[in-house]
């Protein structure tokens, strides 16, 4: 280090930053403090900070009063089915493009990249009548389907970066010492492929969980996820604080846990690999 | 080194996600083309003909449409201004040295993982609402009268909230590419005795610029398409009607689906433009 940092400076620095910090987290923490008020000390002016009655009875009403169990597990399997799903389809094709390129393979990338900033609403109504004609429309199978498609894109990049990294020589050794080309894949490049698959999991999975605009247009009561469920709270139970927070915290609470391990792959992921 | 065999091995092993994509941009593409030439009311008579450009005269004409128009860019533009100014600034606070640097960073995150239509209930009836919300409290405190946020404000509140879940995106990634800046230059651009402000215009914000410029075109791809912030908070009234939410009422509240589809085509050729410079980019990454 040829600068050396004053302590003044850095603690000018923390102060700063933790203050910046926590203004910009503090609506998240507001809303998980309120859940677990009172309607009345949600309300309350000036407001309770922490010292309240702490209460898990907004949670209790939540559950019961609007079956959030299902909106949950409609969250979980959409989410977690279309990911697995877009996974299984763009492995072998990520693939294939980060080991055996040809002239085409980047106008094949682009042209993925580009179906991805295709608006949404641009083809809300075929999607829509189509759904209606399949009779998919509030289904889950339905929403795992578009949901699919539209991190498809998102996933083939972020393998096809993730594997491109992974050297060429290894391939070309293992081949050397008699490897099959069964056996190459399953032992050599399955166990260095398998970080970048997990990240790439991770991240399209929190995509797909917080995505609202076909789940919005696209599902009722039946198989819509929390995303429609807290819509359903725009009024008036909107007006509740204390509920609203507890089910905006349980609606957000995995995401944000998730979400903190994946930091890093957000960038990756969100900027096709164009910063590192 | 690759084989004629690997190749075709190659191309049968994309053929799954190429076909997928092919079906899911083309199908859905040429329905809203179709649409688009046609006077067609699925609630009043249904198919009612081939009108030729007729819709997309109309769309452009309607009196919603300027609105919309100037709505979507004061939002678009309000947060891309927002986002990227403090998220330059944050970033460069947060590749300071200090304590607590991790937890810092995940705080700064954050927002950005909270649902759409969360982050636009709680803003909206936690912070801006007029009676009970926060910044009602803060206002009778400060012995002011507290502000109808969505109706006095409608724009700059949904900028706001916007803004705040698109801030810590533009900061991680200014942050990424801040921290392959390299040290050296840095040091002997104030050994030479440049003051902080010429380090910064001179040294930092080239090294920056392809970042910012990221940002801005996939944020803008992304902002252009707001849906449920809007859905959620004024539905559209008091003049926050964008493009893509007077589209979606052409089409699925009035069932105006030729109108809609005409406005639909116009929204994919707006995102194409940006998405074309976007696109150049990545590309160039890409050969790199």
């Amino acid at each position: 280090m040829a600068r050396a940092v004053t302590h003044q400076r850095k603690t000018l620095n923390t102060a700063i930053a933790w203050g910046i910090g926590l203004l910009i987290f503090f609506p998240v923490l507001w809303t998980i403090l309120t859940s677990f008020k009172t309607e009345a000390q949600a309300i309350a002016d000036p407001p309770v900070f922490f010292f309240f009655d702490w209460t898990l009875e907004n949670y209790a009403v939540v559950q019961e009063r609007s079956d959030y169990m299902r909106y949950l597990l409609n969250s979980v399997i959409i989410a977690g089915v279309s990911t697995v799903l877009g996974i299984v389809v763009a492995v072998p094709a990520a693939w294939s493009m980060a080991f055996v390129p040809s002239r085409r393979t980047k106008d094949i990338l682009l042209w993925m990249l580009s179906t991805k900033m295709l608006p949404a609403v641009g083809v809300l109504y075929p999607i829509y009548l189509i759904f209606i004609e399949l009779e998919l429309l509030d289904t889950r199978t339905g929403l795992v389907i578009v949901m699919m498609l539209i991190n498809l894109p998102i996933i083939v990049w972020m393998l096809y970066t993730y594997f491109r990294e992974i050297p060429g020589e290894i391939l070309e050794a293992a081949r050397m010492d008699g490897a099959s080309l069964r056996e190459e894949i399953l032992y050599v490049l399955t166990p260095m492929a398998v970080p970048g698959i997990a990240s790439t999991l991770l991240l399209n999975f929190i995509l797909a969980w917080n995505e609202a605009f076909w789940t919005l247009n696209l599902t009722a009561a039946k198989a819509g996820p929390l995303t429609a469920f807290i819509a359903s709270y725009s009024s008036p139970e909107g007006l509740f604080y204390a509920k609203l927070s507890a089910a905006s915290t349980m609606a957000i609470a995995p995401i944000l846990i998730l979400g903190w391990f994946s930091q890093k792959q957000l960038v990756r992921g969100l900027t096709f690999g164009a910063v590192k | 080194m690759a084989t004629l065999h690997s190749r075709s091995a190659a191309r049968a092993m994309m053929a799954p996600a190429v076909f997928l994509l092919l079906v899911w941009m083309l199908v859905p593409l040429t329905m809203t083309l179709w649409f688009s030439f046609k006077r067609y009311l699925p609630l009043r008579g249904g198919d009612l003909g081939w009108t030729g450009f007729d819709n997309y005269v109309r769309f452009v004409t309607s009196s919603a449409f300027w609105p919309s128009v100037q709505a979507t860019l004061l939002i678009v533009g309000g947060v891309l201004l927002i986002t990227v100014l403090v998220g330059v600034l944050l970033a460069l606070l947060l590749d300071q040295p200090m304590w607590g640097q991790g937890v810092v960073r995940i705080l700064v995150i954050a927002p950005f993982f909270v649902m759409p239509t969360v982050s636009a209930l709680v803003w909206k009836n936690m912070f801006m609402d007029p009676v009970n919300g926060l910044f009602a409290h803060l206002s009778k405190f400060f012995g002011l009268a507290p502000l109808e946020w969505l109706s006095q404000a409608p724009l700059f509140s949904i900028t706001l909230i916007v803004s705040w879940q698109w801030l810590p995106f533009a900061t991680l990634i200014l942050l990424t590419a801040l921290q392959s800046l390299d040290r050296e230059q840095l040091e002997a651009g104030e050994m030479d005795g440049a003051p902080p402000l010429a380090r910064f215009l001179h040294i930092v914000l080239p090294h920056l610029a392809q970042a910012i410029t990221i940002v801005v075109l996939i944020q803008t791809i992304f902002l252009l398409s707001i849906f449920a912030e809007i859905f959620v908070t004024t539905q559209g009234s008091f003049g926050t009607r964008t493009l893509t939410y007077l589209i979606f009422q052409r089409v699925l509240e009035s069932q105006n689906v030729g109108l809609g589809s005409a406005g639909g085509v116009y929204a994919i050729i707006l995102a194409n433009i940006v998405a074309l410079f976007l696109m150049r980019i990545v590309g160039r990454n890409l050969d790199a």
